[in-house]
């Protein structure tokens, strides 16, 4: 009866510890006409960097959150990105290689999730970056509800919002934002969203091959993080109305949006889910919106912030308003991102 | 002056050595109490780094301890990645400073030097005694060390006395709920199980020790 649960993850890789850098090679032969890879420093660039006079934007992470990061360098979007080994942040060396390749002189933004690894390693890096004469803002991104416990944890994890932070801020920098508007605008999209995600199934990083956590066949964990780190509790799945509802009010509890305050809904899926099941929670999404006199003027939906194969959904709300609505508008253009180009 | 009192260049290459090949034999032990309350690349990731470090300092000439000491912390610093890197980067980076450019020093010196280690994963973890992390050991190791010079024992007694204080604290982990770190999103879920990165630096008192009882 466990079969399914307990088996063995196949994977299309080669050498475990060849994985992220063969398929970093693989992201730059797919799009040269968008992003340059250094594969010696373990980077994504965009193709024109450094841009003169534009703020560039730099993030990274763990490897296994795909098309976040590498898939969002271009234009409008990010300058680099650093790839980190699969839910391993980054080295400084590599944040500090990205930080330099990318400075047209503007300076440069961080966007850091909020995950102790991540924050320690771009600190040492921007202290770095800094010696060297780069002028480094950072932003950190913190917008997981799920984690309620902010005094006795790590505090908030850093989910979808980053997405739409890389997004909005990218427009900022794309349109002459001076360092200081861009980080003013990525800490204003990190205020105004909040995030909430759901695991069906575990992912199992290529290195462990194995499943990351155990889950039964019919159980689910409420509020999972994206490296599969437990979420408020585990129960049995329900159908999408239920879990939706729940993740809904969890958010939006939260957020708290006055009536009728322009809402952007971003409905993520972690790897595993597709895009019928991710529509069908879009689809309760409105209607619990609707219910507490919200709208959705703007939505994304699809896989753009992933856990591996993890099977499940992270819901994102961001309270627009005219400014971030035309940043949201603004042409992108980027591997896993493209409108208005 | 007793010769067994002074620390040198060498002593700080043994104890790096020791600490290298006790972290490849503890790494799958250090991944299992990862994979418990964390994301299991403990035992890869600290591999990774002391097998680098050694590395490097076999392509380091002549050096003062001090200057060997920041050079493995920033080999850590470039090889490790996730959060122990940082941190036992800054730490050996920092003992490093504190010890400046002498060719060789004693009890004081190395206790400033364990001092400034201490003050600067605090700084940049923002962990206390009893988060249930590295600090738990690291805390009371320097404490120890720093007291059993005090109280007129040996450089090797007091070093083994850090060492048993390190292996204490790691054992007294095991109950408490994590706060920092990504155990901390275990909630309750963390107790009972004994942190790794307390463990890791336990191995490295360990490795301390025998380098300094060896000399």
């Amino acid at each position: 009866m466990s079969a399914v649960a307990t088996s063995a993850m196949k994977k299309l890789i080669n050498d475990p510890a060849d994985v992220v850098k063969e398929s970093l090679a693989g992201l730059g032969a797919a799009h040269p006409d968008l992003v340059r890879i250094d594969l010696d420093n373990q980077l994504v660039l965009r193709k024109d960097a450094p841009v003169a006079g534009k703020v560039g934007l730099v993030s990274g992470g763990g490897s296994g959150h795909e098309p976040l990061h590498g898939g969002f360098v271009g234009l409008g979007m990010l300058d680099a990105a650093c790839p980190g080994e699969v839910f391993t942040s980054p080295v400084p060396d590599q944040m500090l290689a990205a930080t330099k390749a990318v400075d047209g002189g503007a300076g440069v933004l961080h966007i850091v999730k909020n995950y102790t690894g991540d924050v320690m390693n771009f600190k040492l890096a921007a202290e770095l970056a800094e010696d060297e004469g780069v002028q480094v803002e950072s932003v950190l991104t913190n917008d997981d509800v799920a984690v309620e416990d902010s005094l006795y944890t790590a505090g908030r994890r850093g989910v979808g919002v980053t997405v739409l932070v890389e997004k909005i801020a990218g427009a900022r920098a794309e349109a002459g934002g001076s360092l200081a508007e861009v980080a003013a605008v990525a800490r204003k999209v990190n205020e105004r969203g909040r995030s909430f995600g759901v695991a069906l199934t575990s992912c199992a990083t290529p290195a462990a091959g194995s499943p990351t956590f155990e889950i039964g066949a019919d159980e689910m964990e409420f509020g999972v993080g994206i490296h599969g780190e437990p979420g408020r509790r585990r129960e049995k799945v329900r159908p999408a109305a239920e879990i939706v509802a729940e993740m809904t009010e969890a958010i939006v509890g939260d957020l708290d949006p006055a009536p009728g305050t322009p809402l952007l809904a971003f409905v993520n899926g972690l790897g595993g889910t597709p895009l019928i099941e991710l529509y069908v929670v879009y689809n309760e999404l409105t209607r619990q919106l609707a219910d507490r006199g919200l709208e959705a003027t703007r939505s994304l939906v699809g896989n753009y912030i992933t856990s591996l194969e993890m099977a499940g959904v992270s819901i994102t709300l961001l309270a627009l308003d005219d400014e971030l609505t035309a940043l949201w508008d603004a042409p992108v253009h980027t591997p896993g991102l493209r409108w208005g180009v | 002056m007793e010769v067994e009192a002074v620390v040198d260049a060498s002593t700080v290459r043994r104890w790096l050595e020791e600490a290298a090949a006790s972290v490849r034999e503890q790494r799958d032990y250090l991944t299992q109490l990862d994979a418990a309350i964390g994301d299991a690349d403990h035992g890869a990731n600290m591999d990774r780094g002391f097998t680098a470090v050694v590395e490097k300092l076999s392509m380091t000439e002549d050096s003062p301890p001090g200057k060997l000491l920041t050079t493995a912390g920033s080999t850590l610093v470039s090889t490790v990645g996730g959060a122990s890197g940082p941190l036992w980067g800054t730490a050996l980076r920092r003992a490093g400073r504190s010890l400046g450019e002498a060719e060789s020093f004693e009890g004081p010196e190395l206790v400033a030097a364990f001092e400034a280690a201490l003050s600067g994963v605090v700084e940049l973890g923002a962990a206390q005694e009893g988060d249930k992390t590295m600090v738990d050991a690291l805390a009371p190791a320097v404490r120890a060390l720093r007291e059993g010079l005090a109280g007129g024992a040996s450089l090797g007694a007091a070093v083994t006395a850090a060492r048993s204080a390190a292996e204490e604290g790691m054992r007294a982990t095991v109950p408490l709920q994590a706060s920092k770190g990504r155990a901390s999103y275990l909630g309750e879920r963390s107790i009972g199980h004994q942190d790794p990165g307390a463990t890791s630096t336990a191995l490295l008192f360990g490795a301390l020790e025998r380098a300094v009882i060896e000399q």
